[in-house]
């Protein structure tokens, strides 16, 4: 197990390193000026050319990308060109908003995707099994920002029961869980959850109905054991396949929503994402999917070394 | 059971928010800025950073006057009470400093906080100068090179040239307390003077100190910016009635809409113009008025390119509807004849006369020597959205349909925002610009540099300046530099309106349209004054 565990360790930094250089390329190969969140239109040539000096960007571009790995090897991710800030900082703090807000969503989903799931493979055909279905569904094919502004017309503008956008009265720098802070989030947690909770729900449908069909099913029902314990034995094998898909949505909620997280203005990595596309603050974009990136890598090696722990044929292959 | 804890829960919680809300002389503003704009003194996000974490803040030498809705904006003393050029060297200016004027953490203002302030933008050898600061400010006071203390309120001046236009670009350099920055950097950590600077700079950043109405009181970056009346302010009569403004960063308009009518906040900049009708409805109130904003077609000179015709320029302007324009964006604009607007000092009398006038366009085209079966096709860079563009492509969509009815085939080219921006500086004979014969940037117009000098006269072609189109009349030269040196403020206008009449007369642009800067508010806003300007004074303001 160490041994493998080892060269899924190794395999990451062939990756990692891939990771980082796509997504400095990829921010250097879109078109427009880096310098254009400090620098107005009207700003003369030679004002340009001494910016351009001042942040680094006369240099070469693998010049540029060995100085930045190097110092994102120390966990320095550069200052912020538009703010000045550290980028590290920057990022740090979106994300503790993000995981907030995931695993928010996540417990959303996750129970009511499960509930449905479970309660729609065990009466398949009958009313409830379709309810789920169209529900799931519904939560996998509606667009987030539409669902998000019909929610806060609802809630926030119309019934005035919610506040429409922002991380708590004072900001997320001041969150507390109470119910002054937690309004702020059910509203942007309920949007991000209909995906993985129509995904689960399907999942386990499916999943449901083909463990009822088997064999042992029929054997227990044969055996005299009532309902409510054949359903304790279909849950606790459908359970690790509930987990795995439970799991990849999270990783997925994790990274953040640049849609939800405008449409609310939560201060998380999507927002934060969206301003540095906006401003063109190439250190911030890069830092930003740079963390993002490796999040899902050691995310990825979490889930191998987990399932091998699980699956011996796993580590056998 | 489950009903009444619900019902009890929307009851605290519909207590809590209208709590807030009665605050007393708190004024909550949603932003469209998408990151709280930069608090050290020179902010950055175009106009609405002076807005609201400049000129709230911070005073400059100069000051806009925003005391009026309906005469247009002009430079007022700010932190200087009067200033001349010498007489012998017209680069020199003296600039006689207010007396008595403190900074928020309590240090005093004087001529050496002048030199300091100049010094952080120009002198790259000094400890406090910062890059970041550089881009945003020394663009807009192009020719200003250096400060000298003359005595404790009295400060020098110097230009690169001769430049009238001086005391108008002062009001974007900012005050920013060198006593209260100095104790930061002593503090600060870092590698070396540098590293210490820019730890300084942050931090001042954090926690920042000029003379302004307003004193900063929490910082939230990316979130939220809280200040307070400033209650010892120099100007008395300018000590602000609201005891906290908080600003907040919603960049998506549908958000900013819905947190106005939750009442989350009670004041939202630019609402969308299909909201507008719904936020009356429910009691708000919208404010609007002509900004120093143009909404143009720039046109392309060089060779090859139609609009070198006069004839075809001033078709295109004649051709425009913009009545029902202005009908399509839900009255929030106002018709453009020029640059500036007639009544403006630097408005000169125009002989062509800008209006929709569509007969007269098809005779001109006809004569240039288009017609419905030999149309002029016409290619026209553009974004689909960005700072200022309004609606750039419903917009130019209606252009196109005008168009069609003057023998002419708009073909749009639709960039990305920052694209088209960086496209700009690089000038109509760019191969970005992809054989465009106009660009559409909008651009403000507060500055006679900004406004004019740099689109009309030569030396502005790229990569010097904006003269996208390569501009090239020796009339227009001489009426810049002409400008640019009469010192006495109305001969330097009367110069301006020269220019501005000349530009028209020659359809320069094909001027569109001036946004009129929509905000919309509660009725519990009173006192608000909204100017002829991009910028507006917080202190009037009170919450009743």
């Amino acid at each position: 197990m160490l041994l493998y565990i080892l060269k899924r360790v190794f395999y990451v930094v062939p990756v990692a390193l891939g990771v980082s250089l796509l997504c400095f390329l990829l921010v250097h190969i879109a078109p427009g000026d880096p310098l254009v969140s400090v620098l107005p239109a009207d700003a003369s040539q030679a004002l340009v050319e001494q910016m351009r000096v001042a942040y680094g960007f006369d240099r070469p571009l693998p010049v540029q990308f060995a100085i930045w790995l190097g110092r994102a090897l120390t966990g320095d991710l550069g200052t912020s060109i538009a703010t000045g800030r550290p980028v590290a900082s920057e990022v740090s703090t979106a994300v503790a908003n993000t995981v907030l807000l995931a695993i928010v969503a996540t417990l959303i989903g996750f129970a009511i995707g499960g509930a449905l799931g479970f309660i729609a493979g065990y009466f398949r055909g009958s009313w409830i099994d379709r309810l789920a279905t169209i529900l799931s569904i519904a939560g996998v094919s509606v667009p987030h920002y539409w669902l998000g502004m019909v929610l806060v017309i609802v809630f926030a503008v119309t019934l005035n029961w919610l506040p429409a956008s922002g991380a708590g009265p004072g900001g997320s720098s001041q969150w507390a869980w109470d119910w002054e802070h937690a309004r702020y989030l059910i509203l942007p947690a309920v949007t991000m959850s209909v995906i993985p909770m129509g995904i689960v729900t399907r999942t386990l449908r499916a999943l449901v109905g083909d463990i009822l069909s088997q064999e042992f099913v029929d054997a227990l029902r044969a055996k005299g054991m009532r309902d409510g314990a054949i359903f304790a034995h279909v849950v606790k094998n459908a359970a690790p396949t509930a987990l795995a898909v439970m799991g990849l949505q999270l990783g997925y909620l994790l990274g953040g929503s640049i849609l939800i997280e405008t449409v609310f203005s939560w201060p998380g990595t999507g927002f934060l994402l969206n301003a540095a596309i906006f401003q063109r603050d190439l250190p911030l974009l890069q830092g930003t999917i740079l963390v993002l990136g490796i999040f899902f890598v050691a995310l990825n090696l979490v889930v191998d070394v987990a399932q091998a722990a699980l699956d011996p044929r796993i580590r056998r292959s | 059971m489950k009903l009444g804890l619900l019902a009890g829960a929307a009851g605290l919680a519909l207590a809590a928010s209208a709590g807030l809300a009665n605050a007393q002389g708190t004024l909550r503003i949603a932003m469209t800025a998408a990151d709280i704009p930069k608090t050290h003194g020179q902010p950055d996000q175009g106009f609405e950073g002076n807005r609201f974490t400049g000129i709230p803040m911070y005073d400059a030498l100069t000051a806009w006057d925003l005391s009026s809705a309906d005469k247009p904006s002009v430079v007022i003393p700010g932190l200087a009470t009067e200033w001349a050029v010498d007489a012998n060297d017209k680069t020199k200016w003296v600039f006689k400093l207010r007396p008595g004027v403190k900074f928020h953490d309590g240090s005093d203002f004087g001529a050496d906080a002048v030199v300091w302030n100049v010094e952080k933008v120009l002198k790259q050898d000094a400890t406090h100068f910062d890059p970041s600061q550089v881009g945003v400010t020394a663009s807009r006071m192009p020719t200003l090179r250096s400060a000298r203390k003359i005595d404790a309120l009295t400060v020098e001046l110097t230009t690169s040239q001769p430049d009238s236009f001086l005391p108008i670009n002062l009001t974007n350099l900012f005050m920013a307390s060198p006593a209260h920055w100095q104790k930061l950097f002593d503090a600060a950590q870092g590698a070396d003077a540098k590293a210490k600077a820019a730890a300084a700079w942050t931090a001042f950043a954090a926690n920042a100190s000029g003379t302004g109405p307003f004193r900063m009181e929490r910082f939230v970056p990316r979130e939220r910016l809280e200040v307070v009346k400033n209650a010892a302010y120099w100007d008395t009569p300018r000590v602000p009635k609201l005891d906290r403004v908080v600003m907040l960063p919603m960049p998506e308009a549908n958000t900013r809409t819905a947190a106005l009518l939750s009442g989350q906040v009670d004041w939202i900049e630019a609402p969308a113009p299909d909201a507008v009708a719904q936020l009356k409805q429910r009691g708000m109130v919208i404010t609007a008025n002509a900004q120093p904003h143009v909404w143009p077609w720039q046109f392309s000179f060089v060779e090859g390119s139609p609009f070198a015709d006069r004839r075809v320029r001033q078709a295109a302007n004649l051709c425009v509807n913009r009545g029902e324009m202005k009908e399509l964006l839900a009255g929030l604009m106002e018709p453009a004849k020029g640059t500036v607007p007639p009544g403006h000092p630097w408005w000169g009398n125009p002989k062509f006369d800008i209006k929709y006038d569509p007969d007269a366009a098809r005779k001109l085209m006809s004569e240039a020597g288009f017609s419905k079966a030999k149309p002029l096709t016409v290619k026209i860079q553009t974004s689909a959205s960005g700072s200022g563009q309004m609606m750039p492509l419903p917009m130019n969509e209606l252009m196109q349909q005008n168009l069609s009815d003057c023998f002419f085939k708009v073909d749009l080219d639709v960039i990305e925002w920052n694209t088209l921006f960086t496209n700009w500086r690089r000038g109509a004979k760019d191969e970005t610009a992809r054989g465009a014969h106009a660009i559409n940037v909008t651009y403000a117009a507060m500055d006679p540099f900004f406004a004019m000098a740099r689109f009309l006269d030569s030396k502005m072609a790229p990569p010097v300046s904006n003269n996208w189109g390569f501009v090239n009349d020796p009339e227009f030269d001489t009426l810049v530099a002409e400008a640019r040196s009469t010192f006495e403020a109305g001969a330097r206008d009367a110069a301006l309106a020269k220019l501005h009449a000349r530009s028209v007369d020659e359809a320069v642009f094909l001027w569109v349209a001036h946004d009129v800067g929509p905000r919309a508010m509660t009725q519990r806003v009173k006192g608000f004054v909204q100017p002829k300007s991009w910028f507006i004074d917080l202190t009037t303001v009170s919450m009743q």
